[in-house]
This record gives structure tokens, sequence and C-alpha cells, in this order.
């Protein structure tokens, strides 16, 4: 008797050791991945923060010193932060609004009766792929230049002939580049959702009398409103980040005109080489992308669950 | 029987004006691509013409300019830092997706909202202390540094990716490889690979995009020895005068191999570029 309730107390303790080291098991191979994560993400951001305390110029040796809550004063009060907020929201609202619309009408003609919907899809998402920095020298040098492009030739009928787009209207030219570039993602995103429509319905609702527009908008746009939203926001998270674009085009100018924050932050970090304020603007950053993240992050949520559901 | 009647009503009418449409708005996006192309078979004098010039007799001379040039080591090095940080993200990813799908760890959505979070956070978040340990370590314009950047970037989008691949593998596979004893790894290397085969191809379709296309860390972590394909096109910013022609040629070629890539890999690139979210 006394054998058996013996083994049974070392049967349950074996049973602990031995779930808690199956759980270490299913970790193990989730490690290098975590830990290679934390190391150059986690650990740098640390140090990002407690670099934005101090003035740093790496130009002037010996400069490392505490300054406590300086760089952040300076953001509020320096007009350059002000400008390249205003710049990157103005920037992503227009870029992610028309390249939202337009991939919308794109999608939905690839997805109506047309001849070669194949080739037009692939020739479709051709400015997506090329390099930025490449379709943004192609923009600039072939297509705006107002002495050789081709833009300002076609426009001359309309007196719009000797517009030097990129510094008359930079804003204008970036937004022009980016929405090129990021109508085909748009599209390529609202398409998927178009195609998982069910043809039946919305025959059944031309049946009951529905005409094409009212049919648009009462069943497919509903249906494909979750992709919409999928596009903008993982649109936005990068569109925010735009700076091969604007590195081209503009290098952030004339004067701070098309100065974002990525931007900014480069000019600050590697061409004044403040080190503590470079990281300031990180931090602020940061905090201003992860409010669209978690927004972004809840509907990616949301839709997988909906994936999981079915 | 009515469907034909319907099509035949429908097809000169609404299928040729919605197609001329479609046409006409594809050939607005595609547009730069092709001008792109077409100047890069002009001779300079042609490609820097007012009016432009729309009928010429195309010429390799650009290219065989650009490819005989200073441009194939730039190029190289993009290879080196795209294929790289791609392969080190298909070995720390794969294990940790499986962890997260096959045999799931607690908190799992935790863990994935964590890595996904890495993704999306600016690079404004970690770029002063990586440049500044790349500076003291003599990394500074080291083509591998880039890749294990690179490899940062990917990893968060590679793990979700290989997840939603490896959770479309029933369950009883693994059962079936587990009774008949195999071991971890037994398990990853005879199911898991063959199975996720297409997973894998498109996880590394959209590494080598981001990674081929990346420009910010390049600008500031390389330069003349380990700049990659965007870093050569920098050159043509201003300093180089009116070289449009090569300009195209070179950009034509830094574009192509993610071009091709992404024209071959259509269905992938949507399921990449969302994370999974959509198939």
């Amino acid at each position: 008797m006394s054998s058996i309730a013996g083994s049974g107390g070392v049967r349950v303790q074996t049973a602990a050791s031995v779930a808690r080291r199956a759980a270490w098991l299913r970790r193990l191979p989730l490690l290098p991945a975590f830990i290679y994560v934390i190391l150059v993400t986690q650990i740098p951001f640390l140090l990002t923060i407690y670099y934005s305390f101090f003035s740093w110029n790496l130009l002037k040796p010996g400069s490392f010193k505490f300054t406590g809550l300086d760089n952040y004063a300076r953001l509020l009060t320096d007009e350059s932060i002000r400008i390249a907020v205003l710049n990157t929201v103005v920037l992503t609202v227009a870029v992610i609004g028309i390249s939202v619309v337009l991939g919308l009408a794109v999608a939905t003609l690839l997805n109506s009766e047309v001849f070669g919907k194949g080739l037009m899809r692939t020739l479709m998402i051709a400015p997506f792929l090329i390099m930025p920095t490449a379709g943004a020298l192609i923009w600039k040098d072939t297509l705006l230049n107002p002495l050789f492009g081709l833009l300002p030739y076609l426009l001359t009928p309309f007196g719009l002939g000797r517009v030097d787009w990129v510094n008359q209207y930079p804003m204008v030219a970036v937004v022009a580049v980016e929405v090129w570039r990021w109508t085909p993602f748009m599209m390529l995103i609202i398409l998927a959702g178009l195609q998982s429509q069910n043809p039946e319905v919305l025959e059944a609702a031309r049946v009951d009398g529905a005409n094409s527009f009212q049919a648009f908008r009462r069943i497919t746009l509903p249906l494909v409103r979750p992709f919409l939203e999928l596009g903008a926001l993982l649109g936005s998270l990068f569109v925010v980040q735009t700076f091969d674009s604007i590195y081209m085009l503009t290098f952030g100018g004339p004067g701070e005109d098309t100065t974002n924050i990525p931007f900014l932050l480069y000019l600050v970090a590697f061409q004044g080489f403040s080190i503590g304020q470079a990281s300031a603007i990180g931090v602020v950053a940061v905090i201003l992308t992860t409010i669209i993240a978690t927004v972004a992050l809840r509907t990616l949520f949301s839709i997988f669950n909906v994936e999981a559901r079915r | 029987m009515s469907a034909s009647v319907k099509v035949r009503r429908q097809f000169p009418t609404s299928k040729v004006m919605w197609s001329v449409i479609g046409w006409l708005v594809v050939f607005v996006f595609f547009f730069p691509v092709l001008w792109m192309w077409l100047e890069s078979f002009k001779t300079e004098p042609q490609a820097a013409s007012s009016p432009p010039t729309i009928f010429f007799a195309p010429t390799l001379e650009e290219f065989q300019q650009v490819l005989s040039g200073d441009f194939p080591p730039y190029f190289i090095n993009s290879a080196i830092a795209s294929i790289g940080s791609t392969l080190l993200v298909l070995v720390l990813g794969l294990p940790a997706a499986y962890a997260l799908a096959i045999r799931p760890v607690k908190r799992t959505r935790d863990v994935l909202f964590f890595f996904i979070s890495t993704r999306f956070l600016p690079f404004a978040a970690s770029l002063v202390p990586l440049y500044l340990l790349a500076r003291d370590l003599q990394l500074l314009d080291n083509i591998f540094a880039l890749a294990l950047i690179y490899t940062t970037i990917n990893l968060p989008l590679g793990v979700w990716l290989l997840r939603s691949f490896l959770l479309e593998i029933p369950p009883e596979l693994f059962e079936a490889a587990r009774v008949d004893g195999a071991g971890f790894f037994t398990e990853i290397r005879r199911i898991v690979v063959p199975l996720v085969a297409p997973g894998i191809a498109a996880t590394s379709l959209i590494c080598l995009i981001f990674s081929w296309n990346e420009f910010f860390y390049a600008v500031n972590f390389t330069s003349s020895v380990a700049g990659t394909a965007p870093i050569f096109l920098v050159g043509f910013i201003s300093g180089r005068g009116l070289f449009y022609a090569k300009l195209a040629a070179a950009a034509t070629l830094a574009s192509l191999p993610v071009l091709i890539g992404g024209w071959i890999a259509q269905k992938q690139l949507i399921r990449g570029l969302t994370m999974g979210a959509v198939k």
C-alpha cells in the first residue's frame, strides 16, 4: 500500500516538472527570434530614450552632458518639428486618401467584365515593385523636369509648359509620386476583397431591381470595407515613414516644405550629428506611430478572428 | 442559355467601354515604367531632348556603360544584403512560427503582437544607438551589418507570414509523425519544410523585396564599399549632370529583380503584404 502511495507522490512531482519541461520545449524554438528582436529593437530604443536626456553632438568631442528635458522643450518651441509633423500628416492623409479611392476604382474596373484582366493587373502593380529611389528619380528627371521632362511638354497646350513641379509645388510632386506607388498596393488588397464577394448576391440584388450604383453602395462597399481599412492602415504605417522619394525629389525642400519626421530625423542625426536632439525626435515619432499602429493591429486581429471563425 | 444571351447583349457596349477605360487607367500608371525603359534604350542627346524623342533606333550603349562601370559592385552588395537577411529570417523565423502555430506557447497572441509592433516601430526608435554601435564596432559601410539590420526589419513579417502558412497544415500530420517517433528536427525537416515550401517562397519574396528596395539604412550606414543599388542611384541626383539615359538604364537594372519576382508571384505578394490577412 505504502509503496503505491509513494510512487503516486513521485508521479505528481514528475508530472509537474515534465509539464514545465514541456512548456520550455515549446518556447525553445521561439527564443532565438525573440532574443534577436529584443537585442536589435528594444534595447536600442531604451538607449534612444536615455540619449534623449543628453546634449550630445558627435562633431564636438566631450559634449556629452545631461540636460534633462531640454531636448523635448526645444521640440515644443522649435518650428521645424511642428512643420515636420504637419508635413507628415498632410503627406500621409493625402497619399492614403487618394490612393484608396483610386485603388478602389481600379480594383472595381479589374473585377468587372474587361478584356485582358490578368495583363492589366500585372502592369498595374509595376509602380509598387519599382525601386522607390529609381521611381522617384525617373519622375523627377524624365517626367517632371521643366526643360526635358515629358509632362511639361504635354501640358504646354494648357499653359503649364514651364512649370517646375518639384520646386514650385514640391508637396504635390511628392504626393503624386507616392500615390503612383501606393495605388497598386491598395488595388491589390481591395481586389482580393471584391473577388471574395459572392456574385449570386449581386445577381439577386439586380433581380430585385437595384441598379449598379445601388448594388455597389449597399452590397459591395460594406463587404470590402474591412479590406479598405486594412489597406489604409497598413499603407499609412508605411507612408508615415516616407523617406526615399523625399530624399530623391526635394531633399526636404525648398526650405522645409517637404521635410517630414523621418527626413527631419535624418537631417538632425546625420547632417547635424545632434544625437540627443535626434533621440528626442525618435521618442516622439515612436509615440505618434504607436497610436496609429495600435488601431491598425486591432483591425488586423479582427480580420484574423473572422478568418478563424470561418 | 440565358447566360450566353446576356453575354452577347453586354458584349458590344459595356464590356468594350469598360475595357477602354480600364486600359487607359492602367496605361497612365504603367507609363512611367514604360518611359524608363524607353529612355534606357536611347542615346544621351535623345534622352535629354526637347521636345522628347518618341521614335528612335534603340541602343544598348547605356546598359553596356552601366554594366562595365562601377554599378556591378553595388548590385552585388544588394544581393548579399537581401539574400543574407532573407536566409537569416527563415532560420530564426521558421522555428518561431512553429512555436506560435503548431505547438503554441502560452500567450501566443501577445507574442505575435510584440513581433509585429517591432515591424512598425519607426526607424527613429533605434536608429541612433544602432548607428553608434556600428561606428564603435567599425561596422559602418559593412554589407553584413546591413544584412543584420534588414533581418530586423523583415523578421516580424516573416514570423507572421510563416505562421499563417503553418496554420494551414492539418495537425493530424504532426500527430502521425510523433506517433512514428519522429523528433522535433525530423518533424521540421520531413513535414514542415515540404508542406510550407510555398509559404517559405512567399515569405522569401516579401523579405527580398523589402530589403532590395530599402534605402534609409543603406544611405546612413553605407557609402562606397558596402553601398547597395539605391545608393548607386543617389549619384544621379545632381553630381553627374544630364545623364538621363544612363540613369534610366541603371534604374531599370536596379528594379529588375523585384519587378520580375513580384510579377511571377503575384498571389503571394498580396498575402505577404498583408502579413497573411488576405489570401
